[in-house]
């Protein structure tokens, strides 16, 4: 571990997009407002602000935002003084013309998301951000789902296509330190030596900081974390714990200890609608590699349906369901109430 | 029986699997299949049926449409390239049939808008009164008024396992927003439909809104690489204006439901119609025959399937002598 005494690296902070999802990406301008300051005070070198689901998350299925994307981004950006604003982007939900939005909005960063097998999605928007001359950023979600040499494969191509960083994520929170080693390792191997590597953590087997650890040894350089863990699950990596050790560990990260924490403790945590901690429900997550934002959802389905969260969950997970399938929860939870004979609830 | 000839471009999966279901149509004949790479396993097997191929792309087709007397020609190649596809085929006299999403023509969903489209009296939709939906489609002008589209647009696969129920909603009371979710195995996603993933949201949310009757669309794909591969699933959610009047609802999306079970014998009601308050969600799966890609595949299957049905019905309208195609002039197009 003292090999890391001296490494820099580029914390990513994710409170005001993962955030959105405990929050039913209702957060007020005023709530964006006062974190993103806070976070650029304490020297977060790069802020996500979207929708949970990325830009064009709007919807149904994934929920109505209190505010557009381009309300939030365009209230967050002229406010920074040093901190740059990244927008998560998935294809398929959102497009090149949000893209655009985003990018005419000042963003400094965008992250293509596609899920760690389906690469290929995400040739259109990473080929017009670097065009753009964006920050371009490859992100292969549910790394878990596909092995080292699989995820080598879809981070070239990424990489092809002009990401200058490619991201390891690990939506579930499902992956051990020695998982997220090997994953990273691979993948540094293969990518140039100037293209950037990333990792993004749920702490939904309360791995969030030794995973981070784990994989800045294996060499990714940025790391992504939520003031007070806000994110989906059981949270993201708690970005001031992470602060904490990466000091402790000699890594320099830019971030005041101190002001990062608090930023979670007075700002993050008043906002909370519940606490977000590793219950039944996110363990389960995070022990069947389920993706984290379907929590809500399932907790949503028990109550309207009488399947218990934690069932729905282990199904969709056997299941294979992927990121962006959250209208299977409500469709999974019909079927399993039909063959346990409960009639489910209707709502006028 | 006399038969409508047709070609195809583009042996890819859309192609190769629309191929299989022309060859059971009792009004079409599919003569010539081309595509770009000689060594296709579209093309090889296009030859083994006994049909004309060439690897020169459209153009190595244009030269025999008036030739071989081909009326119909299919498009499922990519968005990028069918306007020109479009334009060399309708130039030669023979109407297009879109199967990308690059929607030059009107967007046709067959129980909603294809006896409007082809002129016929549509029961369903002469109310509202609302015109074929659609960008400046090359129509062919006949002197008695009416106007049948030289380029039809069959939107996507989403689109067609979704709008039918838009529409099945929007006909009992009014639609504010309704979005659409396709989910689809990744081994069903070509090469095309991942490349045009941008084509593939834009023209089914338009369409969404133009052709199943909601004021605002919006529509999601997820690629999903489970093995084994699953069938294609559809969720349509709706907001309607007010409450959602249940019973009719439901019974409208069951007779909807039977009428896409006639050329897609797979397309299911999985659960819903849910009704909450003013939100109806209705979740569909759609298994395929197997023609070309295996059942989970039902994505190929609703669009090959509603693409030959389209065809079928211009068919039968020009061998009963009701619809005469005539070239389209380079000019008259975009």
């Amino acid at each position: 571990m003292s090999t890391l005494k001296g490494r820099r690296i580029t914390l990513h902070d994710m409170t005001l997009r993962d955030g959105m999802h405990p929050k039913r990406h209702l957060m007020t301008l005023a709530q964006m407002k006062s974190i993103a300051q806070g976070l650029d005070a304490a020297g977060m070198p790069l802020i996500e602000v979207t929708h949970g689901d990325g830009l064009g998350g709007a919807s149904v299925n994934y929920g109505f935002p209190a505010h557009s994307d381009e309300e939030y981004l365009s209230t967050v950006i002229p406010l920074m003084k040093t901190s740059k604003v990244s927008a998560l982007l998935l294809p398929g939900i959102g497009t090149v013309d949000h893209l655009r939005m985003a990018h005419g909005l000042g963003v400094h960063t965008i992250r293509v998301a596609t899920h760690c097998t389906e690469a290929d999605v995400a040739e259109q928007h990473i080929t017009l951000a670097r065009k753009l001359e964006m920050d371009t950023v490859g992100f292969l979600m549910m790394a878990h789902m596909n092995s080292p040499a699989g995820l080598v494969k879809q981070a070239l191509l990424m990489e092809g296509y002009g990401a200058n960083c490619i991201y390891v994520t690990d939506s579930a929170g499902h992956m051990l330190p020695d998982d997220v080693q090997a994953r990273i390792a691979a993948v540094r191997a293969a990518l140039k030596p100037q293209t950037e590597l990333g990792f993004h953590g749920h702490h939904n087997l309360a791995m969030g900081v030794a995973n981070s650890i784990a994989a800045i040894e294996a060499g990714a350089n940025r790391i992504d974390a939520a003031a007070a863990g806000l994110g989906a699950g059981a949270g993201n990596t708690p970005m001031e714990v992470l602060v904490a050790v990466c000091d402790r560990m000699g890594i320099a990260t830019g971030v005041d200890v101190w002001k990062i924490q608090d930023v979670a403790e007075d700002l993050v945590v008043p906002i909370m609608d519940f606490p977000i901690r590793v219950d039944r429900d996110a363990l389960t997550l995070g022990y069947a590699g389920v993706y984290g934002s379907f929590l809500l959802f399932a907790k949503r389905a028990e109550k309207k349906y009488g399947i218990p969260a934690r069932d729905l969950l282990v199904e969709l997970g056997r299941r294979g369901m992927v990121g962006g399938q959250e209208d299977m929860i409500e469709d999974t939870a019909l079927t399993m109430a039909r063959a346990r004979g409960l009639t489910p609830a209707r709502a006028a | 029986m006399h038969k409508v000839k047709c070609a195809l471009i583009g042996p890819g999966n859309i192609g190769t699997d629309l191929l299989a279901k022309l060859q059971r149509s009792p009004v079409l004949e599919p003569v010539w299949m081309v595509g770009i790479d000689p060594n296709s396993d579209g093309l090889k097997k296009a030859r083994e049926m006994g049909l004309e191929t060439s690897a020169d792309g459209v153009d190595g087709l244009v030269p025999h449409i008036k030739a071989d007397g081909v009326q119909i020609v299919f498009d499922a190649t990519s968005a990028y390239v069918h306007a020109e596809n479009s334009r060399k085929v309708n130039a030669e006299g023979a109407m297009m049939i879109d199967l990308t999403p690059a929607a030059i023509g009107p967007y046709c969903v067959p129980p909603v808008n294809l006896r409007e489209l082809v002129g016929l009296p549509s029961p369903g939709r002469s109310q509202d009164g609302r015109a074929p939906s659609g960008g400046g489609a090359a129509r062919s002008a006949k002197p008695g008024g009416v106007l049948r589209a030289m380029n039809v647009n069959m939107v996507t696969c989403g689109g067609q396992a979704t709008i039918p129920m838009v529409y099945a909603v929007s006909r009992v009371q009014p639609v504010r927003y309704a979005e659409i979710v396709a989910t689809v195995a990744s081994k069903s996603a070509g090469p095309g439909t991942r490349k045009n993933i941008d084509e593939f949201t834009r023209t089914t949310a338009g369409a969404v809104a133009q052709v199943g009757g909601a004021r605002q669309g919006k529509a999601i794909i997820v690629i999903n690489p489970a093995e084994p591969p699953l069938i294609m699933r559809d969720t349509v959610h709706c907001l309607v204006d007010g409450a959602a009047k249940a019973a009719e609802i439901e019974a409208s999306v069951h007779a909807m439901l039977a009428e896409v079970q006639t050329y897609v014998p797979g397309y299911r009601l999985v659960n819903g119609p849910v009704i909450d308050g003013d939100r109806v969600s209705i979740y569909l799966e759609v298994e395929g025959l197997g023609d070309y890609l295996p059942r989970y595949a039902g994505n190929l299957d609703i669009m090959t399937a509603a693409a030959a049905r389209t065809a079928e019905l211009f068919a039968e309208e020009i061998l009963a002598g009701r619809l005469e195609l005539e070239p389209v002039a380079a000019e008259a197009t975009a």
